[in-house]
């Protein structure tokens, strides 16, 4: 548990001192709050437009700026993911300093768990200046704060998971750039196979539509917790960290 | 402290390391030496328990590698070819972070990272960023990571590589006040390095040890006669090449002269003896008393660079030859 700890702070300091840190914060808040303003005015301005023919429109917080604003992002974060873990093995594959983690006195589930915490915990800062957008909501509206915690919660597995892919693809290059590119493939490929779901009816649709990601984010959004969703996103992020074991022990054999 | 049996690693079409078997004592000091390509970062690397071996086994500290590398690991030092440090951490904090990786406790790490630095002078850079720092600096704070948890075992993969000459000594300095307490593995190309830091020696080539032994034993096996280079200049610049020669064969006890450069200044020439004789003061005397200049006179055998060459049927790599050859010619 200490070892975790040790990785996952000397990741997170990484993140802060290069600028890479300071770009995804940014970048997120920004569009975050670009979607926010742009929400929150689109739905004023159907309120008011309700309220102006004299029959006030029922006002949801909730289910018309929470949930569409955090849809969007889930797509938004698949661009920016690849960018959290692209460096975490491969540049200590790069660098040889891979070499020192593997023989120093901790096992590689300890080294990879410290660091795709330090990659969740990066994600959940980004997460949290949405939630400071949102708070503006509570401010001013009357929200509820349990299904903005649900979706949040929702967020972070999601991300989780596309975290532990994006772990692993950079245990297998020493290329950061190459592991940033497959990753950012890779998400994007776990999203859009939801839309075959338009092919109704064939299994192999059907299938591909269960693992794709965005089937299961939907009801987290709405503020609902839906067991099978659950168990969706943290079968991918062991999935992904089992396989980021079996890759470093790989290493051992090839080097 | 270290034994080793049958240790192979095969790549998927070559065999990096060939059932190689070796033991160290505690305390000693080994020298790893071997040609480009002879695997000794791969058995270091398995050693270290970060490869792990297609067969064989071995033991550090009394722990099998492929039973308890976490306990292995725990008993080793471990300098990698390329010394494993992060850029954008300060000294100070690398050491740290790898005194906690090692599982030093909170209230030595602070002790020991000051020991480290102090030890391998890197405590002036201590705030300083090490991609900032020039690879000598780098390799030095390497060479601190490496004792900084207070190993029983230290394996050191070229420690030497990129220091300049005054680092190169204190470096071997360094590495020999550390024995005693602590068993060490070195690798390394340079001979002189190997007569001057270790007492055991073990030659690989090819994947395969030829030959394990003292440094002193070794010098001794090859050294079945003595040969001796001798610069001779003439006054006022008129010398006979041809006289000194045949002057030189006179001498009692020499078997051969081999003219190696000859001119009207100075000619130089290797003089060979027989076994266990010297001849450096006849030779002397008669070059002086036949009334030339006798320019220098120095031991021209580098016997472990030919125990070397003789064992391992290779060219001395340039840079081999060229380190050898200063230090053979301070040997004197
Ligand atoms: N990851 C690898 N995959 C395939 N072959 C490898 C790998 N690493 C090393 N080798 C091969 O194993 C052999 C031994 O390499 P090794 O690095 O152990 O040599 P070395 O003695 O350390 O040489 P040097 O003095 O150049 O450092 C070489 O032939 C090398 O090509
Ligand atoms: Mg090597």
């Amino acid at each position: 548990m200490k070892n975790i700890w040790i990785i996952c702070r000397k990741e997170l300091r990484s993140y802060f001192v290069s600028p890479i840190g300071y770009i995804l914060l940014v970048t997120f808040a920004v569009i975050a709050g670009f979607f926010f303003w742009t929400i929150v005015n689109g739905v004023l301005q159907v309120t008011m437009e309700a309220q102006l023919e004299g029959e006030p429109y029922p006002m949801n917080i909730n289910e018309q700026i929470i949930r569409p604003l955090l849809l969007n992002l889930s797509v938004i974060q698949l661009l920016l993911i690849p960018l959290i873990t692209m460096r975490l093995f491969a540049e200590e594959k790069r660098t040889g300093t891979i070499e020192l983690l593997a023989t120093s006195p901790i096992t590689d589930v300890e080294v990879i768990l410290g660091k795709w915490l330090a990659a969740v915990l990066m994600y959940s800062c980004m997460l949290g200046t949405v939630v400071l957008d949102m708070l503006f909501l509570f401010r001013y509206g009357q929200a509820a704060w349990k299904p903005l915690a649900v979706g949040c919660l929702g967020m972070l597995l999601q991300a989780g998971g596309l975290l532990a892919i994006g772990t692993f693809i950079s245990s297998l290059t020493r290329n950061q750039i190459i592991a940033g590119a497959v990753t950012f493939g890779a998400c994007l490929l776990l999203f859009v196979m939801g839309w075959v779901s338009a092919y109704d009816g064939a299994t192999w649709a059907t299938v591909l539509s269960y693992l794709s990601l965005n089937s299961h984010f939907d009801s987290f959004a709405k503020g609902v917790i839906d067991t099978k969703d659950v168990i969706y996103d943290v079968t991918v992020i062991f999935v992904g960290l089992f396989f980021t074991a079996r890759s470093m022990e790989s290493l051992r054999w090839r080097s | 402290m270290i034994t080793v049996k049958g240790l192979t690693k095969r790549y998927a079409r070559n065999t990096a390391v060939d059932h190689i078997s070796f033991e160290v004592q505690k305390g000693q000091i080994v020298g790893f030496l071997g040609p480009n390509g002879a695997g000794k970062t791969t058995t270091m690397r398995m050693l270290t328990c970060f490869l792990t071996p297609t067969g064989g086994s071995a033991t550090v500290a009394g722990f099998d590698i492929l039973e308890q590398p976490l306990e292995v690991k725990k008993r080793i030092g471990y300098l990698p070819e390329t010394p494993p440090v992060y850029p954008e951490m300060r000294v100070g904090e690398y050491l740290s972070f790898v005194g906690q990786l090692k599982g030093l406790s909170r209230g030595d790490l602070e002790s020991r990272v000051g020991y480290a630095c102090e030890r391998c002078s890197v405590a002036d850079v201590r705030n300083k960023l090490i991609g900032k720092l020039s690879k000598g600096y780098r390799q030095r704070v390497g060479l601190a990571q490496a004792i900084i948890h207070n190993p029983d075992v230290l394996i050191l993969d070229e420690p030497t590589a990129g220091l300049d000459p005054k680092q190169i000594n204190e470096t071997r300095d360094l590495i020999k006040s550390l024995a005693g307490d602590h068993t060490i593995i070195l690798s390394t190309h340079i001979l002189p390095e190997v007569s001057q830091t270790c007492e055991q020696v073990i030659i690989i080539n090819k994947g395969k040890i030829v030959a394990t032994d003292s440094v002193s034993n070794l010098q001794h096996r090859a050294r079945s006669g003595e040969s001796v280079l001798v610069e001779v200049g003439g006054r006022n610049g008129n010398l006979d090449p041809a006289a000194v020669q045949r002057k030189l064969e006179q001498v009692a006890g020499v078997n051969r002269v081999i003219a190696k450069s000859d001119g009207q200044k100075r000619a130089i020439f290797e003089v060979e003896s027989g076994p266990n004789k010297s001849v450096r003061g006849d030779v002397a005397r008669a070059v002086v008393e036949s009334g030339w200049d006798l320019n220098e006179l120095r031991a021209a055998s580098m016997s472990l660079e030919e125990v070397f060459l003789q064992l391992t049927g290779t060219e001395a790599p340039a840079e081999m030859e060229v380190v050898a050859a200063t230090a053979g010619g301070q040997k004197e």
